[in-house]
């Protein structure tokens, strides 16, 4: 799923200050999985917004808002008088959900709540974890179902750097060396043969580097 | 210096680099100095590039200016700050330059240096940058063009033999050893028994091996290098021996342990040589090679 954070109050408060009328919106997918912007953190994030905004003695009208997914115009759709009466949005979805719906919703600005931080999985209560790049050519297969690109520090992929210790990366001692887990991986699979290989430079274009990505489907076009 | 350094690697002299740092700024007027002083006791100096993540002079023109005051310098290439496009062109410009050797590494993380902000590249790792010196040796670059005009390396790669997890590590140094490299120099050791072991393991293959000695300077480096500095193990028995002296003579302790270790691989055979590290004390390396009787 996506994973992401909400953002400090007070850099909410400075975007959203200059509104009378404010529609806070969340988003019932990914961003409720992570406890970062569904329902119950939308509800908490008006509370906040107002009570910072009140401080500074203004009192505008904050109303509430969660739709199933803000990455689709079905439901984005379901918004539309709500939004209509507001003066701007402040969505608690991921990127996309916020340029979902600022594409949608016409000449109203909308504003993000969250940082969308990254593909990733909750690793036990309360600490996520990121494991896929999106680099649009998976490799898991020859590594043992471990993302080299996303769990090693350096996306190397030839094997691992010097500066492991203790089984974590240098950068991080909170951090698994991506490597290590990748060879113990394929160590118990009997499959290190698949990495004996030189493993040939990536080809990034299949990753951000060809601009914005796109998949055409014929197949499934109406 | 009258043989290039491969030369050198092949005649079956003892083989002794050292390392130069370059400055953070224009005045290079101390690098000159540890360059004038090196040049002729080693045969083949190393130019950091941004070592730790800390940007600099670029090792490209250090090695340059190593080259013009007559020493002979080996380029080392990080994969962390250029893409392969940036890469192929620093070696293509250092060849025309007269730098001849080159040492291919990934380099630090971004996030342990100076501009922990900044985006860090890793577009190529070190066994796919050593493959691309190849490759150009060839006259060819990494798009499958052809060049005008090939480049010729000596190329280096590192090895770590204290390293945290063995098996991987030398997995990484087989692949070297696959593409192309030439000679090692290896992750400072001050475990003799950890070299031993790995040159029992490397020793099958056609490479030098340059031993890595980083000269302690004092008792507190010792303590952070084994708190801070993966793949480097300083043994208890010299953390005492450093501690033991009276004060202001920590470095010269270091510079005498240096030396014994220099004398006991040469003497015992354990390498074909060594790499000096003497990181921001350049000078005292002359004295560490009389010591060990070089
Ligand atoms: S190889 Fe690419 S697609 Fe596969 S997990 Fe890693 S980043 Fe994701
Ligand atoms: S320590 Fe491991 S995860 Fe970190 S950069 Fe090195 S190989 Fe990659």
């Amino acid at each position: 799923m996506i994973v992401a954070e909400q953002k400090p109050i007070q850099e909410i408060k400075t975007m959203m200050a200059k509104y009378q009328k404010i529609l806070v919106v969340g988003c019932g997918t990914c961003v409720t999985v992570c406890m970062a912007g569904g329902e119950k953190e939308v509800g908490i994030i008006a509370s906040c917004l107002r009570m910072a905004l009140k401080l500074e003695g203004k009192e505008p009208e904050i109303i509430e808002g969660c739709i199933q997914r803000q990455c689709e115009w079905e439901f984005i759709d379901e918004l539309k008088e709500k939004v209509e009466g507001v003066e701007a949005v402040l969505s608690s979805a991921c990127g996309v959900g916020v340029q979902a719906l600022a594409e949608r919703v016409g000449n109203k600005p909308v504003y993000p709540a969250l940082n969308t931080t990254f593909m990733g999985m909750p690793k036990e209560h309360g600490l996520w974890v990121e494991n896929c790049r999106g680099c649009g050519n998976c490799g898991l297969g020859k590594f043992g179902g471990i993302c080299p690109i996303a769990r090693c520090s350096k996306e190397l992929l030839n094997g691992p750097c010097g500066g492991s210790q203790n089984g974590k990366c240098e950068v991080n001692k909170e951090m698994d060396c991506g490597w290590q887990l990748i060879y113990e991986r394929l160590n118990v699979l009997g499959q290190l043969d698949q990495i004996e290989d030189i493993i040939l430079p990536e080809d990034w274009s299949t990753d951000r580097d060809k601009g914005q990505r796109r998949i055409l489907r014929e197949d499934v076009k109406i | 210096m009258a043989k290039s350094f491969k030369e050198i690697l092949s005649s079956g002299e003892f083989v002794i680099t050292s390392e130069i740092g370059p400055p953070k700024g224009t005045n290079v007027e101390k690098m000159v100095h540890h360059i004038e002083l090196l040049k002729d006791k080693v045969h083949g100096l190393n130019v950091t590039d941004n070592q730790s993540s800390v940007m600099r002079l670029s090792s490209l023109a250090a090695c340059h200016i190593i080259k013009d005051n007559g020493g002979e310098p080996i380029l080392q290439m990080t994969c962390r700050d250029r893409n392969r496009m940036a890469l192929q062109s620093d070696l293509i410009s250092a060849y025309v330059l007269g730098i001849h050797n080159v040492l291919c590494l990934s380099g630090d993380h971004i996030y342990l240096g100076d501009h922990k902000g900044a985006k860090q590249v890793f577009d190529l790792d070190s066994v796919q940058l050593i493959a691309a010196v190849k490759g150009l040796e060839q006259g060819k670059d990494l798009g499958g063009n052809a060049l005008d005009g090939a480049v010729e390396f000596c190329v280096g790669a590192t090895a770590t033999p204290e390293a945290d997890r063995m098996d991987a590590q030398l997995l990484k140094f087989r692949k070297k050893v696959k593409v192309g490299a030439e000679f090692f120099q290896t992750q400072a050791v001050y475990d003799m028994e950890k070299l031993k072991a790995f040159m029992e393991y490397a020793m099958q293959f056609e490479v030098k091996i340059l031993a890595g000695i980083l000269v302690l300077i004092s008792p507190g480096m010792a303590k952070y290098l084994n708190a801070n500095v993966a793949g480097v193990t300083v043994p208890q028995e010299l953390i005492d021996e450093m501690t033991g002296v009276e004060k202001g003579k920590a470095l010269q302790k270091g510079i005498e342990i240096a030396a014994r270790q220099i004398k006991q691989i040469k003497e015992e055979k354990i390498c074909p040589g060594v790499h000096i590290m003497a990181i921001g004390k350049e000078e005292i390396v002359p004295e560490i090679l009389a010591m060990a009787g070089l």
